[in-house]
């Protein structure tokens, strides 16, 4: 199905299954412990052996030597496998970081062997007695002095309107501030784990993957086998964050150590390698002008990033959104990308937005301070309705101002103290903050194959993964909706290259693009259903498990008596992206309290307000959600990778060390969602709703620490060391 | 009690130990060396018992060890012998969810579901210890079990549930 004109009325403006609060269907297995994840694939093949991954003690440089005598000699040991032995291995189209360092090493932990045992213990004795000299060379890790030789990517050419710079000097109130971000871990629980079985020429991998056709296309890339060859599955992912895209190290090297072996093998990366030999999001410097009249109306907008990764690395894109959130005559957006030895930089939750949102909206709350404008009030005024470079291109929906009144309103944000460091509860200082959101919708292709069963079941199939999204329980309503029976009677296959091949999950275009490809195959699955019981397609209703026209009702079952019926289609996008922008939006708010004598920060409560098309499942969409102010909320206070300059790695690899939010630090949470539908967007009118909860989050609160205490902080993390020695006096 | 086995080389230096698992009586020979984790989802298939961080930080291999939460990946299984454990499995009377695990479904406690089995036995040791009375409590309390995608407002909505019911019976 191609969709090349907006959506007009279909069968999912029912509403009878979507866009309710439906609990998720695979709730009974996640809360029992019966949800299998990658390496619990225990049945899959009998006898599996157990890889264990040995790490890079260096960043940069070259294997001189390996010695695996002592490793080899351990009790239970099969198989170890280096560059040595792999074979030539290719490159995935995604990641620019190798999953086998040697005889080159990338960067600190990147694998340089796998050993494979018979138990786990084995494995990993052995692991540790993998000897290696190493030929050290000299790399770069510190992203501010690496800054000279960085680059404009390709992908991201300068963006200018008008003439920024006399814009600029003309402006009476002006704003010019350099902010930075540190590097941050995905941490999703799971660590990436594969389980890997060889049958002949033939490969089946279980994975902890996010996009299964990615994930295929590498790995094939990689090994230098055909794609038909490979199989991937991948049903349950414990949590992904845009860290488990593609295939990484533990499925290389499971699938490498399974053909040295002659067994199945399954690896998991230990946690204490993950933050070095799985990717992150890159550390940003970000240099934002701002002028504006004294009305408040802003004319010069400038935001240049500067990011760095491996050669050839993806750029983190943290100035991108400032070309569509404000208005403003003049404007400059430009992007830097320097080369750094650290582990490879790529996409984690909202790439772009939360970096680059961590410092814009500081720096719309600076200037509302110096225009002595409500920081709400600043926004309103800047908002636009069409896109800053192409006014002749609009929104597709943007509801930003709506956001935001409606969330002043709900916060009661007009009760703030407008004077920094003013107000008190005993011994700690209170305070507000605010920030606008805004992350893309973006499209991509998505098939789906949905079954009508003779006992009148309803089964989909699609590669599409639910990483913790709820994508599970959203195709389910959707296939529910278009064929008008019970989500009860649907069962929802995901994850299986064997099934259509789906956009994946990223981007937060995962909820959008995978339902409207159900969508379309639910579209020819009625018309053969129509068919096989004498309707005309276009007029037959679906619902209550009956298919009717007229005064004719027919049960739906009847249609799969004489045999199953299967409708399989993909939905196609065609340029309504270019034709309209196409964004979500919202407005965080959020009230700190912070310790008068030792700087600690404590979130009180936090609220998000969020216009982003039509909510399919409400419940569902709430949990991404207040995830994403969750994470925001540790990207403000307290999470940042240390970066060792000398030896260049990530020194704080653990999850005692990287400290992500915990219970105690999240008290309240609350979201509302603006009653929208985007049919721009897709058949289903919606868009994703995973990123835009961050984006934005991490700002509020650092302009809430700054209401309460006066201090403005512009080196993420907000940490009370940054505030001690300006906290206002005790009194 | 334990009795050292040397049957086979294999099991040379296994020990047999008895543990109590879900309300069945095991005797396991298990390698001196072996988690209690490891043991529950590599030897006995009882993969519902994560394995997050294998060091103790993370909360994902909480179970309950003669009624006590504890991290298994911390815990030698030998060390263990003799002991009742309960697992995310063993949570539910047979075919009817325990209260927590319905109260989790309700509130949309979870989301990629790798911490929820810990998150379940750390809110069940939590009930048992009867120390929790309020919100803030929970939280704190609660504090030893990561969830990354961060479902802790309906996680502690969920405990905090089965805590006021608990309470008023």
């Amino acid at each position: 199905m191609k969709f090349d004109t907006p959506a007009g009325p279909n069968p999912i403006d029912r509403l009878a299954v979507i866009g309710r609060p439906t609990d998720r269907i695979d709730g009974p297995l996640k809360t029992s412990g019966t949800a299998t994840y990658a390496y619990e694939h225990h049945h899959v093949a009998p006898d599996q052996a157990y890889g264990v991954i040995v790490g890079s003690a260096i960043a940069k440089g070259r294997i001189a030597a390996l010695h695996l005598d002592e490793a080899r000699a351990c009790p239970g040991v099969l198989a170890i496998v280096t560059h040595e032995n792999a074979g030539p291995l290719g490159k995935g189209a995604f990641y620019v970081g190798r999953p086998l360092a040697g005889p080159e090493i990338q960067h600190y932990h990147q694998a340089i062997a796998l050993v494979v045992a018979e138990t786990f213990e084995q494995a990993r004795e052995a692991a540790a007695l993998v000897r290696a000299d190493y030929e050290e060379a000299n790399g770069s890790f510190e992203l501010a002095d690496a800054l000279g030789d960085a680059v404009t990517p390709g992908t991201k050419p300068d963006v200018t309107v008008g003439d920024f710079a006399a814009a600029f000097a003309a402006a009476p109130v002006t704003l010019d501030e350099r902010y930075t971000t540190p590097d941050q871990s995905h941490a999703m629980m799971e660590p990436h784990a594969t389980v890997a079985v060889w049958d002949g020429d033939r490969l089946t991998i279980w994975a902890a993957v996010q996009i299964v056709a990615w994930s295929r296309r590498d790995l094939a890339n990689i090994l230098d086998m055909p794609e038909e060859k490979i199989r991937i599955v991948a049903s349950f992912i414990g949590g992904g964050f845009g860290g488990k895209g593609t295939v990484s190290a533990d499925a290389v090297l499971a699938s490498l150590g399974a053909r040295v072996a002659g067994r199945a093998v399954k690896v998991a990366q230990a946690r204490p390698l993950m933050f070095n030999n799985t990717t992150h999001r890159a550390a940003t410097i970000q240099r934002i002008r701002l002028g504006a009249e004294r009305d408040g109306t802003l004319t010069a907008i400038a935001h240049e990033s500067w990011s760095g990764n491996l050669p050839d690395g993806m750029t983190e894109t943290a100035a991108e959104q400032t070309r569509l959130l404000y208005a403003g005559a003049h404007r400059l957006v430009t992007h830097r990308r320097a080369v750094l030895d650290l582990p490879e930089a790529s996409a984690l939750r909202a790439p772009g937005e939360a970096p680059g949102m961590m410092a814009l909206e500081v720096a719309m709350d600076e200037m509302a301070e110096k225009l002595g404008i409500d920081p709400v009030e600043f926004r309103i005024i800047n908002d636009t309705q069409v896109d800053p470079e192409k006014p002749e291109r609009t929104f597709s929906k943007r509801a930003l101002v709506e956001c935001l009144r409606t969330g002043a309103d709900r916060f009661g944000w007009s009760a703030r103290s407008t004077v920094p460091g003013a107000l008190r509860e005993g011994r700690w200082l209170i305070g507000t903050g605010m920030a606008a959101a805004i992350r893309g919708a973006p499209l991509g292709t998505s098939a789906a194959r949905v079954r009508l069963e003779a006992d009148g079941r309803v089964v989909v199939e699609t590669d599409m993964t639910d990483i913790g999204t709820g994508t599970y329980t959203i195709i389910g309503q959707t296939a529910a909706e278009m064929m008008g029976v019970p989500l009860s009677q649907v069962t929802v296959r995901l994850g299986d290259s064997d099934f259509p091949v789906s956009v994946g999950s990223g981007g937060q275009w995962g909820a959008n693009c995978s339902t409207a490809g159900v969508y379309a195959a639910c579209v020819k699955l009625r018309e053969a259903v129509a068919q096989r019981l004498g309707f005309n397609a276009t007029d037959a209703v679906f619902d209550d498990g009956q298919v009717s026209a007229g005064n004719r009702r027919v049960p739906l079952a009847d249609a799969a008596a004489a045999g199953a019926l299967t409708g399989e289609d993909e939905i196609e996008f065609a340029d309504l992206a270019e034709r309209y922008a196409q964004q979500t939006f919202g407005a965080h708010f959020c009230e700190v309290a912070v310790d008068t004598f030792t700087g600690e920060i404590r979130i009180r409560r936090m609220l998000a307000v969020c216009a982003a098309g039509r909510i399919l499942n409400p419940k569902a969409a709430r949990s991404q959600i207040i995830g994403g102010m969750t994470m925001g909320a540790g990207a403000a206070l307290t999470e940042e990778l240390v970066v060792d300059r000398t030896r260049g790695f990530f020194v704080n690899h653990d999850l005692a060390s990287y400290e992500v939010p915990v219970h105690a630090d999240i008290p309240h949470q609350e979201v509302i969602f603006l009653d929208e539908t985007d049919p721009v967007a897709s058949p289903m009118k919606a868009k994703g709703v995973g990123e835009l909860g961050i984006s934005g989050v991490a700002a509020a609160v650092a302009n809430a620490v700054h209401n309460a205490t006066g201090v403005r902080v512009r080196d993420y993390p907000v940490t009370l060391d940054k505030l001690l020695d300006r906290l206002p006096a005790t009194g | 009690m334990a009795t050292a086995t040397l049957d086979t080389p294999t099991e040379s230096r296994s020990i047999t130990i008895s543990l109590t698992i879900n309300g069945q009586l095991r005797r396991l020979p298990v390698e001196p060396w072996t988690t209690l984790l490891d043991l529950l989802r590599e030897q006995e298939g009882l993969t519902g018992t994560k394995k997050g961080c294998d060091h103790g930080q993370c909360g994902a291999c909480t179970v309950l060890i003669d009624g006590k939460r504890i991290n298994s990946c911390l815990s030698l299984a030998v060390s263990r012998d003799g002991a009742e454990i309960v697992t995310v499995e063993g949570l539910a009377d047979a075919d009817k969810l325990h209260p927590l695990q319905q109260a989790f479904i309700d509130h949309d406690a979870f989301q990629c579901g790798y911490c929820t089995p810990g998150q379940l036995c750390s809110a069940a040791g939590l009930l048992a210890e009867g120390r929790a009375t309020s919100r803030d409590d929970v939280r704190e309390m609660m504090s030893g079990n990561i969830c990354r995608c961060g479902a802790y407002t309906n996680i502690t909505d969920a405990v905090l549930e089965v805590l006021e019911k608990e309470t008023a019976k």
